[in-house]
C-alpha cells in the first residue's frame, strides 16, 4: 500500500505543481530493453544506466545535445598545477529533499564512487585526492596529468552527504553482507527529475523537480516520466504502435520499416559511438582453434589485410543492418575526441587483392581458424559474424563461427581464448586515448585485457603514454593520428562499422537524439 | 496416512536436493557472473577481488554445500544484479506469477472440462466438431505465437487491452493483486487465455477420451438398463470416473503452467517470476536462478504430494486398499 499511496501521493503534488509551470501534466511513457541496474549511480558503470542516473543526479560538467561539454554543478573550473583541478560549485542548488549542495558532498560522492562495491574505477580511478577549500571550492588531484579529466568526470553525477549518511547509504552496496542497501530503491539528487517509485524491472516513476536550477533556461514539459524495461522485442515493437508508449529502444531492425510505415510512430536513428570490429590474436606463436599448426598466420600483416580487403562491409550495412550502420575506418566514432575524418577511409573491398595476398604469404589455398562472436550483446552481432564468415569463405578462409551469449563470449574474450572475435568499443570518456589505451597496447608492455588479439606496436604503445599526459591539444591530435595511422597500416584490427541508435518514437513527442545513446528527459516536449 | 505423508515429505526432501545439485553444476556453464557485475573498463585486479570475494574461485561443490547451508536457514543471498535480497525479490514477483496461473488453471479448468463433456456426449453434434478443430489450434501454435497474434489484434488493431505489464496493482499486505482495479484486470486477460490455451485443450481432449472410455462399460450399460437419467449416469457414474486421471494431469500442469509461464511472462512483460529468471539468465544472477529453481522444485512437489491425497477421496478403491491393510 505504501509504494500506492506515495505514488498518488506524489501525482497529486506533479498536478498541483504544473499548473503552474505549464499547461498541463505530461506524462512521458517509455521503454528500453533492459532496466536500470539500480537506484544507486555508482553501482554499475553502463550506459543506459548512467544516462538514467543523469536525469535524478547531475555531473559537475555535463554534455548537451551536441556532446560538447558545458558547467553543471561546477559554474567554472582552472588548472592550479597541471594535476590540480579547481571547480567552484554553483550557487543555491538544493536536493531533491531541501539540503544544500556544497563543497563536502563533492568530496563524499568521490570518495563514495571510489569505495568498493563502486564500478566508478574508469571515471574517478586516476583521482589521488578531493579537497574541500571552502563550501563554493574543491580541488581534484590527479594521479597523473590528465588533459581529459573533464570528459572522465562528466558521467559521475554527485550524491547527498547528509541523505546518504542518514539512510545508512554512505558505502555501496557490499554483495557478501546479505544486507540491502538503502540506496537500491531510493535517491535524492539536484537534477531536473524526482524519483516516485522503484519496482526493479518492473516500473520507475520519475516527476518533474520544479526547483531545478536550469529550469529557466530549458523548454521541455515532461512532468511525469514511467520506465517499463520490456525484453521481448516484439512486445516493445507493439506496446508503442499501440500508443501505450511514447518512445521506446533500441527498436528492432526489422521491425524499423513497419513502424515508419505505420503512421503513428517513426524511428529516429544516428550513428552511434560504439565501434563494432573484429580483433585478431597477434600474439600467439600458434594460432588456437586453426587447421594451421607451429605458426600463426594472423601475424603476418599480409593475411591481417587479405581478411580486410576480403571483407564487403556496404553488403554488411544494407544486408545484416538494413541499412542501420555507418561503415569505419577507425575505431573511434565520429563525434568523440580526437576522430579525424581523414583517417576515417576504409582499405578497399578488394577479394582479388585480398586472394593475393593471402598466396603472398604462403596460404594460397586460405586455411580454418574460428571466430568468436557474442549473440546477445550487439545489433545483429551473430549474423553480422555470419556475414563475415561467407565472405572469409570466398577467398578460401574457413571461418567456424562460435556464436555464444555474451556472459559465456566475455570470459573467453578475457583469458585470450580466441583467434579472432568480433567485439564493440565505446570509451567511458569518450576520448581516442582510452581507445588506443585499452585495445592497442599489448598486455606485455602494461596494455590491457580488452586487447583480446595482444596487437601490439612499439611506437604505438610510446604514443599512448604520451598521449595521456599531452595537455596541447593540437600536440595531442597529431599523436593521436600518428597511432591510428599505424594501427590501420598494420591492421592491428578490422573496423567494421557504427550501429545505428535507433529510437522509436510516437508522432507527436519531440526528442534530441544524443550520440551517446543518452536520453535526457529535459530535451522532451510532447503534443 | 501419516506415515505415508512423512515418507513423502522425505522423498521431496531428496528431490528438491538433486534439483539444487544439477542445477547449480550447470551453472558453471551459463558464463562469468563477473562480466555483467562491472563495466566493461573496470580493471582486472578489481574483477578478481570481487570474483574472490563471492566465492566464485572455489570449486563448485564447495559452493553448492554453502548454498545448502544458507538455503536451509531460508537465507538465499544478494540478488548480484538488483543488489537485494533474493527473497524479497521472489516475494515481490510471485504474487503476479501466481495469480496469473491459478487464473490459466481456473480458465482451462472452467472451459476445458465442459467442453471435453460436451463433445463426449454429442459426438456427432456440428458445434464438437467446431470445438475439436478449433482445439487442434490450442496444441499446435506456440506459446509466443498465439501472445504475439493476440497482442496484435487486441492491442495494435483493436487498442482494447494493454500489450504488456500487470496494470495498475494494490498492495495487501505482502500480497500485490492486479485483480481489483480495472487495468489490472484487463491485462490479465491476454496472458492468461496465452497460457491456458494449450492446458485447456489437453483437459478437454483427455476428459472427452476417458468419457466415452467409461461410457462404453458395462456398468454405464447397466445404469441405463435400470432407468437411470442420463443425468445421473453422465455426471453421477460417468464423470467421478474420468476424474482421477484428469486430477493427476491437472495437477502436473499446474506445476508447469507455473513453471513455464516464463514464456508468456516474457512475452506480456509480466512482472512474475518467470520473466525475472529469464533476465537473471540473461545476467548469470547465480543466486536468483538458483532460488528460483529451488523454489519451482518445491511447487512440484508442493502439487504431487496434493495429487497423492486427492486420489484418497476420489477413487474409492485405494481407500478400501487401506482398510484391507490395517
Amino acid at each position: 500500500m505504501n509504494k500506492i499511496i506515495k505514488l498518488t501521493g506524489a501525482l497529486a503534488v506533479a498536478a498541483g505543481l504544473t499548473a503552474a509551470v505549464s499547461a498541463q501534466a505530461e506524462t512521458f511513457r517509455f521503454s528500453f530493453q533492459g532496466d536500470v541496474a539500480s537506484m544507486d549511480p555508482y553501482a554499475l558503470a553502463e550506459n543506459f544506466s548512467n544516462a538514467f542516473h543523469s536525469n535524478i543526479h547531475e555531473p559537475l560538467v555535463r554534455y548537451d545535445e551536441n556532446l560538447q561539454l558545458e558547467p553543471s554543478l561546477a559554474v567554472s573550473w582552472k588548472l592550479e598545477n597541471p594535476t590540480t583541478w579547481r571547480f567552484t560549485l554553483r550557487e543555491g542548488v538544493k536536493f531533491h529533499n531541501g539540503n544544500t549542495f556544497d563543497a563536502d558532498d563533492v568530496v563524499f560522492s568521490i570518495k563514495r564512487a571510489q569505495a568498493d562495491g563502486a564500478d566508478m574505477g574508469s571515471f574517478v580511478g586516476g583521482i589521488a585526492d578531493v579537497k574541500e577549500v571552502d563550501a563554493r571550492t574543491v580541488d581534484i588531484v590527479t594521479t597523473e596529468v590528465n588533459p581529459i579529466l573533464l570528459n572522465t568526470i562528466a558521467p559521475l553525477v554527485m550524491m547527498d552527504k547528509q541523505w546518504a549518511e542518514a539512510n545508512g547509504a554512505a558505502e555501496p552496496v557490499d554483495l557478501n553482507n546479505n544486507k540491502e542497501n538503502y540506496s537500491t530503491l531510493h535517491a535524492n539528487g539536484t537534477g531536473p527529475f524526482k524519483l516516485v517509485s522503484r519496482e526493479p524491472g518492473v516500473k520507475t516513476v520519475l516527476t518533474l523537480n520544479k526547483d531545478w536550477w536550469d529550469m529557466g533556461n530549458q523548454s521541455f514539459n515532461v512532468t511525469d516520466v514511467i520506465l517499463t524495461p520490456i525484453g521481448s522485442d516484439a512486445t516493445r515493437t507493439a506496446a508503442l504502435l499501440s500508443g501505450e508508449l511514447d518512445l521506446m529502444f533500441p527498436a528492432p531492425v526489422q521491425d524499423v520499416k513497419r513502424i515508419n510505415d505505420s503512421g503513428v510512430a517513426m524511428v529516429l536513428q544516428g550513428p552511434e559511438l560504439r565501434t563494432i570490429f573484429l580483433g585478431m590474436d597477434q600474439e600467439r606463436d600458434e594460432l588456437l582453434y586453426s587447421s594451421v599448426k607451429g605458426k600463426n598466420p594472423l601475424k603476418d600483416q599480409r593475411v591481417r589485410q587479405a581478411f580486410y580487403q576480403a571483407i564487403d562491409i556496404e553488403a554488411i550495412k544494407s544486408k545484416v543492418m538494413r541499412g542501420a550502420s555507418t561503415p569505419a575506418g577507425l575505431l573511434l566514432a565520429p563525434k568523440l575526441g580526437g576522430f579525424n575524418e581523414a583517417l576515417n577511409g576504409r582499405h578497399a573491398y578488394d577479394v582479388a587483392a585480398s586472394k593475393k595476398l593471402l598466396s603472398d604469404a604462403g596460404y594460397p589455398d586460405g586455411f580454418d581458424l574460428q571466430l568468436d562472436c557474442p549473440n546477445n550483446r550487439y545489433v545483429n552481432d551473430e549474423q553480422i559474424c555470419q556475414a563475415v564468415a561467407g565472405m572469409l569463405a570466398r577467398v578460401g578462409v574457413n571461418v567456424n563461427l562460435l556464436a555464444q551469449p555474451k556472459s559465456k563470449f566475455f570470459a573467453k574474450l578475457k583469458v585470450h581464448d580466441i583467434s579472432m572475435y568480433l567485439l564493440g568499443w565505446i570509451p567511458d570518456d569518450q576520448d581516442a586515448g582510452s581507445v588506443i589505451a585499452h585495445l592497442m597496447v599489448p598486455p606485455a608492455d602494461g596494455g590491457l585485457a580488452w586487447n583480446g588479439g595482444g596487437y601490439g606496436n612499439a611506437r604505438v604503445t610510446e604514443l599512448s603514454r604520451m598521449i595521456t599526459s599531452e595537455t596541447d591539444a593540437k600536440k595531442r591530435q597529431s599523436m593521436i593520428d600518428e597511432a591510428f595511422g599505424l594501427v590501420k597500416a598494420d591492421v592491428g584490427y578490422i573496423p567494421l562499422h557504427q550501429q545505428a541508435l535507433s529510437w522509436a518514437v510516437r508522432n507527436g513527442v519531440t526528442v534530441a537524439q544524443r550520440a551517446d545513446n543518452a536520453l535526457q528527459f529535459w530535451y522532451i516536449n510532447i503534443k | 496416512m501419516i506415515s505415508f505423508i512423512l515418507a513423502r515429505v522425505l522423498q521431496s526432501f531428496v528431490v528438491m536436493l538433486c534439483v539444487a545439485a544439477i542445477s547449480f553444476s550447470l551453472f558453471t556453464y551459463v558464463g562469468d557472473p563477473i562480466a555483467n557485475l562491472v563495466g566493461i573498463q573496470s580493471s582486472d585486479e578489481k574483477r578478481e577481488e570481487l570474483r574472490e570475494s563471492l566465492g566464485l574461485n572455489d570449486a563448485v561443490p564447495v559452493q553448492f554445500a554453502r548454498f545448502v547451508s544458507r538455503a536451509v536457514r531460508m537465507e538465499f543471498g544478494i540478488s548480484y544484479q538488483q543488489k537485494r535480497k533474493v527473497s524479497s525479490i521472489i516475494a515481490e514477483r510471485l504474487p503476479a506469477t501466481l495469480e496469473l496461473s491459478i487464473l490459466s488453471a481456473l480458465l482451462a479448468l472452467g472451459i476445458g472440462i465442459p467442453a471435453g463433456i460436451y463433445t463426449a456426449l454429442h459426438r456427432e453434434s456440428w458445434f464438437s466438431h467446431l470445438v475439436l478443430s478449433g482445439s487442434l489450434i490450442g496444441v499446435s501454435l506456440p506459446t509466443f505465437l498465439i501472445g504475439i497474434l493476440l497482442i496484435f489484434v487486441f492491442s495494435v488493431q483493436f487498442h482494447l487491452l494493454p500489450s504488456f505489464g500487470r496494470g495498475e496493482v494494490v498492495q495487501l499486505g505482502f500480497w500485490s493483486t492486479g485483480l481489483l482495479t480495472e487495468s489490472g484486470l484487463k491485462a490479465l486477460i491476454m496472458p492468461a487465455i496465452t497460457l491456458a490455451l494449450f492446458q485447456m485443450t489437453l483437459i478437454m481432449r483427455l476428459v472427452r477420451s476417458e468419457m466415452l472410455e467409461v461410457l462404453r462399460t458395462d456398468y454405464i450399460k447397466f445404469a441405463r438398463a435400470r432407468g437411470l437419467s442420463n443425468r445421473t449416469v453422465h455426471f453421477g457414474y460417468a464423470l467421478m470416473n474420468t476424474l482421477v486421471p484428469v486430477i493427476t494431469i491437472t495437477g502436473l500442469q499446474l506445476g508447469s503452467i507455473i513453471a513455464f509461464a516464463i514464456i508468456t511472462e516474457t512475452v506480456f512483460q509480466w512482472p512474475g517470476v518467470g520473466l525475472m529468471f529469464i533476465q537473471a539468465i540473461n545476467e548469470v544472477d547465480i543466486p536468483v536462478m538458483s532460488t528460483y529453481l529451488l523454489l519451482i522444485a518445491s511447487f512440484f512437489v508442493i502439487i504431487n504430494l496434493t495429487v497423492d491425497l486427492l486420489y484418497y477421496f476420489v477413487d474409492p478403491r485405494l481407500r478400501v486398499g487401506r482398510d484391507v491393510k490395517t
